[in-house]
């Protein structure tokens, strides 16, 4: 699914430019723990989280996710947002709770991660 | 490619603003090695949870990868206060990070679990009252 669809779909607010619109997005994980993130991440994931501080970023890095969108209107520190352009890492705010987001993506067709491991 | 010390930075005790950066510098360090992607990620995954480790739990340490033709070797030390219960400490789940920690996102107990199920080879020598020296080993 391409990231500008789930823009309208979420009503996600860009934090940054550029915005990443043509991103392709295959599966989603909504995540407030750093290591289950590193422990589950597959590549073209979108992030949805309500954590804000720069490690979310990092995080993100490690596992090339390219995408993470802030829940609750939870609106992530300067830090974070600077680091994320640093690292060519897309961020958008979202008004909805965390389950309502998860919950229209999975109804649009968005898979979730597997829950396994890479190796 | 011969053997070679590729990175090794001093990670201070509670430096969350830092937390990262070794990771990150090793992981453009290892593309630019041609290392493969699902293997670079492998690697940079272990060393960011040893560097994260030193940062919330230890008073300090180092971080050195060591890169040969068929493996890349990733070395952690630190100046304790060392691991009580190296058993317990492995279990996903378990963890000693206060309040504070788990508020940042921290501390969900999968740490030493990501770094054992993503390397090849793990070895963790500790001392209580002295530190520990933690070597993850991922075949290239």
């Amino acid at each position: 699914m391409k990231l500008a669809g789930i823009i309208s779909l979420l009503q996600l607010e860009p934090l940054m430019e550029p915005d990443g619109v043509e991103f392709e997005v295959r599966t989603a994980c909504g995540c407030d723990l750093m290591s289950d993130v590193l422990a589950f991440s597959q590549e073209k994931t979108l992030l949805l989280t309500g954590l804000t501080n720069p490690q979310v970023v990092r995080t993100a890095e490690m596992t090339d996710i390219k995408v993470i969108v802030f829940v609750r209107g939870k609106r992530p520190q300067p830090e974070t947002i600077e680091l994320a352009r640093e690292k060519g890492i897309y961020l958008y705010l979202s008004k909805k709770p965390m389950f309502e987001c998860c919950g229209l993506l999975y109804d649009r067709g968005l898979n979730s991660e597997e829950i396994r491991k890479i190796k | 490619m011969k053997e070679q010390m590729i990175l090794k930075r001093r990670i201070e005790k509670g430096d969350f603003n830092r937390g990262g950066e070794t990771s990150s510098k090793l992981k453009g360090l290892l593309r630019k090695l041609g290392v493969e992607a699902i293997i670079n990620r492998r690697i940079t995954i272990v060393t960011y949870e040893l560097e994260m480790n030193i940062i919330i739990h230890s008073n300090g340490g180092e971080i050195s990868v060591l890169v040969t033709p068929d493996k890349v070797k990733v070395m952690a030390e630190d100046r304790g206060p060392g691991i009580e219960d190296i058993e317990r400490a492995l279990q996903p789940g378990y963890s000693t990070a206060d309040d504070e920690i788990r508020n940042m996102g921290f501390g969900a107990g999968m740490g030493l679990n990501n770094i054992e199920h993503y390397s090849d080879d793990l070895e963790i020598e500790t001392e209580m009252g002295k530190g520990t020296r933690i070597t993850a080993v991922v075949n290239l």
